[in-house]
């Protein structure tokens, strides 16, 4: 589905990403670790086509297409969505406004029907039961006002609305405590399908907890320096990531 | 420098503007009917005395830096001496501004009353709705006790050029605890005819000219300019909505020069609203004064969309305590376009609020300026006042001079002001398109919301929505 090549990045002149190589396949989910400024978002970002970064090497394929060759919005017609490490508040466009729109624009790109408001009502509803959110929040302007913890619903909300095939969380576990934690991570697995691909961006091992990955990958200092299982999130969390900096710099030698 | 200011060639071109000015409302002094009262003709004369010594704002003038009004003061705009065929029919004018069933509506065309396209309300139990110039006629000792008391020809020189040639326009008087359920409705359209008037000097006046003929007005006239009146006295305890509309019907350039006066009583509550959707190539200079007594509440809301030079002046004075003020305003700018709003509310008592909020969105090389000031006076203890302007720039060209201005001589009082000039946010730009949403549309929504703060504050569904209709129009352009 996914399959990046030799992928190298930078932002003003930085390099970031410096030979990422990392295949997904539908059904998956992947888990993509790394200390802070490893280019963790930057990945998450560029896949999901943010202008800010410059790809100096490498190739991005998404279903067999050049994905780096897309807009942002073409790229969500395709079924990629990204879950936002800060969502963006927008006053003045109101949730549901919003969401009808993306989907519909979706929909509209694809060839299908458009929905209309009953619909997409029933829709949306039906999905943030699956969230515990209030209904409140959907008429409500888009993130503002809304504390961490309905900022990240919300963009699980807008995932199981939007319905992708591969879904990247950014750092969607940060600020979130517990028990929001793990109506997020009910969320995500409510979506998790044979033909659905996740990749989870996370700091820590705590989210993976409750979404419990097929592929742990580690980033440092721009590049994957270890892949393994579900075991090597817990072995990161017994180490710290200055364990495996330093067991990458010795296997580089 | 000599003792001489400018060059006399110089000094002639300057002349000449506010001659040419002079001499129209000589020529027009001996239009009016023998049987006009004496005050109205006091009033005119002062008024263009007042004008002839105050001259044309030049950019040295604090409240003109940034507005010049050069391609105005150098065209010859003429006086329109009488209605003439136009084809505006009863359905363009709701086309043209907003779906108006249901109010009662004044039509004017090139400054004069239009019966045709009006509904006829005239008076009833009380309640006023009728041409200024019938009312000059029929109920003068009212008119005389308010026209021209309130906005101040005497330091203003185009609130002094519309008074000088008052004639016509609307007049609205609401009695004692009456309340207008319908919005009333005052249209005035520019047909952008040239004006029948053949030169400068002529006395000759050719009222209701007949549909197109051999002699219907030829090319060779001057550009039309219009000087509307409009006075509204809300009683006590009256109640009203009232919008004026401002529309041209060719974009051929012309000048208007509206002036507004509002006077509400104790405990009046009146709307207003302004919808300005002049041609292009049009220059419209106008000002409103509103004088708002004890505990009535006063909103007007102005939005700007057309005119290639645009000016609007609102000054409210707060005069009475427990009033409650709010001042919104909307303006669009593209292309070459210049847009100036002034405001001016003063808490002359305590225990009144007043509440501002502009939205300017400029695109091309479009220029805006707003002004907002607020005195408070040292009696005026409690006030509350809260003022916003904020503009979006949508292109690298498009230029706003923002400037808040609060002199406030009380001290227990709560002020505020606050003033943003700022592009669209690429961070959520990219965040809608990420969703599935394409950019011109993103940008659309983005605007869209950026507006939409003032949009709420209109409360009269049919002028709301319109608005709605014309930005996203005016996006698509």
């Amino acid at each position: 589905m996914l399959i990046i090549r030799n992928l190298h990045a930078e932002a003003e002149g930085k390099k970031i990403l410096q030979g990422i190589d990392l295949e997904v396949k539908p059904g998956e989910v992947h888990a993509i670790m790394g200390p802070n400024g490893s280019g963790k978002s930057t990945l998450a970002q560029v896949v999901a086509g943010h202008d800010t970064y410059d790809i100096t090497t490498g190739e991005v394929l998404y279903e067999g297409k050049d994905l780096l060759e897309l807009s942002p919005e073409e790229r969500a017609w395709e079924g990629i969505f990204m879950a936002f490490q800060y969502p963006v508040e927008i006053p003045g466009v109101r949730n549901t406004y919003f969401l009808k729109s993306a989907l519909n624009a979706i929909r509209k790109a694809r060839g299908e029907s458009e929905l209309d408001a009953m619909d997409f009502l029933d829709l949306a509803k039906d999905k943030m039961r699956l969230l515990n959110m209030e209904e409140s929040l959907m008429e409500r302007a888009v993130n503002e006002g809304f504390s961490g913890g309905e900022k990240k619903r919300n963009e699980i909300l807008q995932m199981a609305v939007l319905d992708p095939k591969l879904a990247i969380l950014d750092e969607t576990d940060s600020g979130l405590d517990i028990d929001a934690l793990k109506i997020v991570a009910n969320g995500v697995n409510a979506l998790r399908g044979p033909n659905r691909a996740i990749v989870v961006v996370t700091h820590y091992q705590r989210l993976l907890n409750y979404i419990v990955p097929d592929f742990v990958h580690v980033l440092v200092g721009g590049r994957i320096v270890k892949s393994g299982g579900r075991e090597l999130a817990l072995e990161l969390e017994k180490q710290g990531y200055a364990g495996i900096e330093k067991a990458a710099a010795e296997s580089r030698l | 420098m000599n003792g001489a200011e400018y060059p006399s060639v110089l000094k002639e071109i300057i002349m000449n503007e506010i001659d040419r000015y002079l001499i129209s409302y000589e020529n027009f002094q001996k239009t009016r009917s023998e049987k006009e009262p004496s005050w109205i003709r006091r009033i005119r004369k002062d008024a263009i005395e007042r004008f002839a010594h105050l001259g044309f704002p030049g950019p040295r003038q604090e409240d003109w830096r940034f507005t010049r009004v050069k391609p105005i003061t150098r065209t010859s705009f003429e006086r329109v001496d009488g209605l003439r065929s136009n084809g505006l029919s009863s359905g363009e004018i709701a086309r043209r501004t907003f779906n108006d069933a249901g109010c009662h509506r004044l039509a004017f065309v090139d400054g004069h009353y239009c019966a045709e396209l009006s509904s006829q309300v005239g008076s009833n139990s009380g309640l006023v709705i009728e041409s200024l110039a019938d009312a000059l006629q029929r109920r003068a000792a009212l008119v005389e006790n308010h026209l021209a008391r309130y906005a101040r020809f005497e330091e203003q020189a185009f609130i002094a050029l519309n008074t000088a040639f008052i004639s016509d326009g609307a007049f609205v008087y609401v009695p004692e605890d009456a309340t207008v359920v319908e919005p009333i409705h005052l249209v005035f359209a520019s047909s952008g005819l040239p004006s029948s008037t053949p030169a400068i000097g002529s006395a000759t006046s050719n009222l209701h000219v007949d549909k197109a003929g051999p002699d219907a007005p030829s090319t060779n006239g001057n550009a039309p300019r219009t000087h509307p009146r409009i006075l509204i006295i809300g009683e006590k305890g009256s109640r009203a909505t009232i919008i004026e509309s401002y529309i041209g019907l060719k974009q051929d350039a012309y000048f208007t020069n509206p002036v507004t006066e509002i006077i509400l009583g104790e405990n009046a509550d009146v709307s207003h609203y302004k919808l300005q959707r002049e041609s292009d190539a049009a220059y419209h200079v106008a000002a409103l004064q509103a004088n708002i007594e004890k505990d009535a509440r006063f909103s007007s809301a102005s939005i700007s969309i057309g005119g290639a030079l645009v000016r609007n002046d609102v000054n409210v004075i707060l005069d009475g305590e427990g009033v409650s003020c709010a001042l919104d305003g909307l303006y669009l700018g593209d292309n070459r376009q210049h847009v100036d709003n002034h405001t001016f509310i003063k808490h002359a008592k305590p225990n009144c609020e007043s509440f501002e909020l502009y939205k300017g969105i400029l695109d091309g090389r479009s220029s805006g300026v707003f002004n907002g000031r607020i005195y408070v006076d040292p009696g005026a203890q409690k006030t509350d006042a809260k003022q916003t302007n904020n503009c979006l720039l949508l292109s690298d060209d498009a230029r706003i001079n923002t400037s808040p201005q609060l002199e406030i001589f009380a001290d227990d009082v709560k002020c505020t002001h606050g003033a943003t000039v700022g592009q669209l946010d690429e961070a959520a730009i990219f965040y809608l398109r990420s969703r599935g949403i394409e950019e011109n549309d993103a940008r659309h929504m983005l605007i869209y919301a950026f507006a939409n703060e003032v949009l709420d504050r209109i409360h009269l569904a049919p002028v709301r929505d319109r608005f709605a209709t014309d930005l996203f129009e005016w996006l698509s352009k």
